[in-house]
């Protein structure tokens, strides 16, 4: 008996992501959620830009490419063209946090009835390691070559405690990829997500932890290391909104 | 008995699943695979437990575990 | 021939789009387009299916639109120039996933916030790009609330026959004015919609909306198709309205409320014994080349009549490949020409008074 084989919602083409790159593990549990779900076939995905950018290519399911940052705008439009449409963004930290944070908030605002997939590893991928919304207090990237400096840019954005506040918001949860305890766990929540929109409860919201092996300078090991020592405790995982789990 | 199934060509030789196994029975070969990496294998099969961490960890599903 | 009623350009335009079978519309206030949101906002409820939303800027309203129109629905935004600037963006991702939807541009002063007065200084943005990348607009350009009824339909018939944007480039005048109206139904006809993002129900491959070609190849080659469907356009799509063309020594160019202008002036002139007339572009791209390449070879001077510092005058220009003079009568930033103005460069074309 097969107990573990590719999803049918994944299709045949080989991921371009980098060796060790989590994001297709997250793919991969997108697409075990919407087969056991049994939804493929109504489903509409928006892929947003960044190293997520090809993700049209990968989903078995109508897709449709959004500029950076638009993807929530997107799917609303998706969604309010058709009820019946299981509708989900696929966005990464520089996309959703920082050039989309308007379209975020504001779709979470609205309670829009859809699922987003929000891959928050740190930095920005696709354009080889920038600094991004949610690079860490002292992280080395590309344009903090010296390391963030909170004094002169700031500090990281919390993307599921911020959101935690907008009324119109029923489900965030952060979860990571880093270990086979946490992907089950990822799985479990982007399920969730999926099922909320299912039975019309609004807006869902999954943050997961992710590495870039590549852009951190790490192999693929350590990367998931250093997401462990670095990132969880700035980013503790867990439920940060659950509207329904509290009206019980 | 439990089995586990790499498509080698897939493989981007990462190593996580290495790290996953319980076991220690997954390594990456000494050979390259068509697309330029050391690919991951299981040379212990009887060892396997079908446990399948090595599948959720692999970016990639280059793995399929049979039990 | 329905029944006319007194109604204001905005609202007749709003109207038409839900007579179209428009059901979803996204926008976000703005003045002088305002009026067609708050109309969207009151009747769409309404209406069946009907989908109003106020997005939280521009971007995110076309961003809806473009949602929509990958669905395969009829799918409207409305906005005045600053707020165009905006959803260029959105537009040029329109074009480049070869998306239909209606944008409507009710016009005021520029550049900057520039002013709340009526204005066609976004020509060029509307005709020439209105976002980055190889790509066309339709620009339909109507001169009285009929027209703005009209250019609806007429509208997204186009944009659906050729899978791409359409704007109707109207200005607060346009928008604000209130004329008697017939609010008939106008064509809108079905074209295949295989494209659409409908869900694959496992019975087909998945259907992709997307802009984004790695290879240069891959993107030159659907640019070069892009452009014989736009080629395709230009030869079988332009409109316009001649006026008094026959004997014509002088022939002005005018659309949209200057053209109005341009009107009452011509029969002023003419009054006087000035053989003037006017061609009145209706689609500003497609501009109406050939119309005007043929009438320089009648008419001894041409006169763009246009509320920006000479825009349109270049394809003029253009159209004619610079065969006879072109004078400029403009006024901009919120000022109207008015009847003097026109009669006053038709003497200029002239010569002096007759």
């Amino acid at each position: 008996m097969v107990v573990f084989e590719k999803p049918n919602a994944l299709t045949e083409n080989t991921l371009h992501y980098c060796p060790g790159c989590t994001h297709g593990i997250i793919h991969r549990l997108v697409a075990e959620a919407l087969d056991e779900l049994g939804v493929t076939g109504r489903t509409i995905g928006v892929a947003s830009v960044g190293c997520s950018v090809f993700t049209y290519n990968y989903f078995n399911c109508d897709m449709v490419q959004a500029a950076h940052g638009r993807a929530p705008a997107v799917a609303t439009g998706v969604k309010r063209s058709d009820a019946n449409n299981i509708v989900f963004t696929y966005q990464g930290d520089g996309d959703l946090a920082a050039i989309g944070t308007a379209e975020t908030v504001h779709s979470a605002a609205r309670g829009e009835n859809i699922t987003v997939i929000f891959v928050n590893n740190a930095i920005y991928g696709m354009t080889g390691g920038q600094m991004a919304p949610t690079t860490l207090p002292g992280q080395k990237t590309q344009t903090s070559p010296y390391g963030r400096d909170v004094q002169t840019v700031g500090y990281p954005v919390k993307v599921c405690e911020m959101l935690s506040q907008v009324d119109g918001a029923t489900y965030l949860e952060r979860v990571a990829v880093n270990n086979v305890a946490n992907v089950k766990k990822a799985k479990a929540a982007i399920k969730k997500a999926f099922q909320n929109q299912i039975e019309g409860k609004g807006f869902s919201l999954v943050e997961v932890l992710s590495t870039c092996p590549t852009n951190w300078g790490l192999a693929p090991e350590k990367a998931l290391e250093w997401l462990e020592e670095n990132m969880l405790p700035y980013y503790p995982l867990g439920v940060y909104k659950d509207k329904y789990a509290e009206e019980k | 008995m439990a089995k586990v199934t790499f498509d080698k060509d897939l493989c981007k030789g990462c190593g996580l699943c290495v790290k996953a196994c319980p076991k220690k029975i997954v390594k990456l070969s000494d050979e390259l695979n068509k697309r330029g990496y050391h690919p991951a294998q299981v040379t212990e099969q009887d060892k396997c437990i079908g446990c399948a961490f090595c599948a959720t960890m692999c970016p990639d599903c280059v793995i399929t575990v049979e039990k | 021939m329905s029944e006319k009623v007194l109604m204001k350009g905005n609202e007749a335009l709003a109207e038409a789009a839900i007579m179209a079978g428009c059901k979803h519309y996204f926008g976000y206030p703005i003045t002088p387009q305002t009026e067609v949101a708050a109309y969207m906002a009151k009747k769409m409820p309404k209406t069946e299916g009907g989908v109003f939303l106020q997005a939280e800027s521009e971007i995110a309203a076309i961003n809806m639109v473009i949602g929509v129109a990958s669905t395969g629905k009829r799918v409207m935004t409305s906005s005045s120039s600053p707020g165009i600037s905006l959803k260029s963006e959105g537009i040029s991702y329109l074009a480049g996933c070869d998306l239909p939807a209606l944008i409507i541009n009710v016009q005021r002063g520029g550049p900057g916030l520039g002013g709340i007065q009526p204005s066609q200084s976004d020509y060029f943005q509307a005709t020439k790009g209105g976002g980055h990348g190889d790509f066309h607009l339709l620009v339909l350009a109507p001169n009285s609330v009929q027209e703005m009824v009209d250019m609806v339909f007429k509208g997204f018939d186009l944009a659906e026959k050729y899978r791409m944007p359409a704007m109707i480039l109207s200005d607060g005048t346009m928008g604000q004015m209130m004329e008697p109206v017939s609010l008939e139904k106008g064509v809108v006809n079905e074209y295949d919609k295989s494209w659409a993002l409908t869900g694959t129900k496992g019975e087909r491959k998945p259907n992709i909306v997307n802009s984004l070609y790695i290879a240069p190849e891959e993107l030159e080659k659907l640019n070069f198709e892009r452009y014989e469907r736009y080629k395709k356009i230009e030869a079988e799509e332009a409109l316009y309205e001649e006026y008094l063309m026959d004997d014509a020594e002088i022939c002005i160019v005018a659309y949209g409320v200057a053209s109005r202008v341009a009107k009452n002036a011509i029969d002023q002139a003419r009054a006087e014994g000035i053989k003037v007339g006017m061609i009145r572009p209706i689609t500003l791209w497609p501009f109406p080349k050939k119309v005007l390449s043929e009438a320089a070879d009648k008419v001894n001077k041409f006169i763009s009549v246009e509320l920006s510092m000479g825009q349109m005058i270049e394809d003029i220009e253009l159209a004619i490949r610079c065969k006879k003079e072109v004078l400029l009568c403009n006024r901009t930033g919120g000022m109207i020409t008015t009847t003097e103005d026109v009669l006053n460069k038709i003497y200029e074309a002239n010569g002096g008074k007759n």
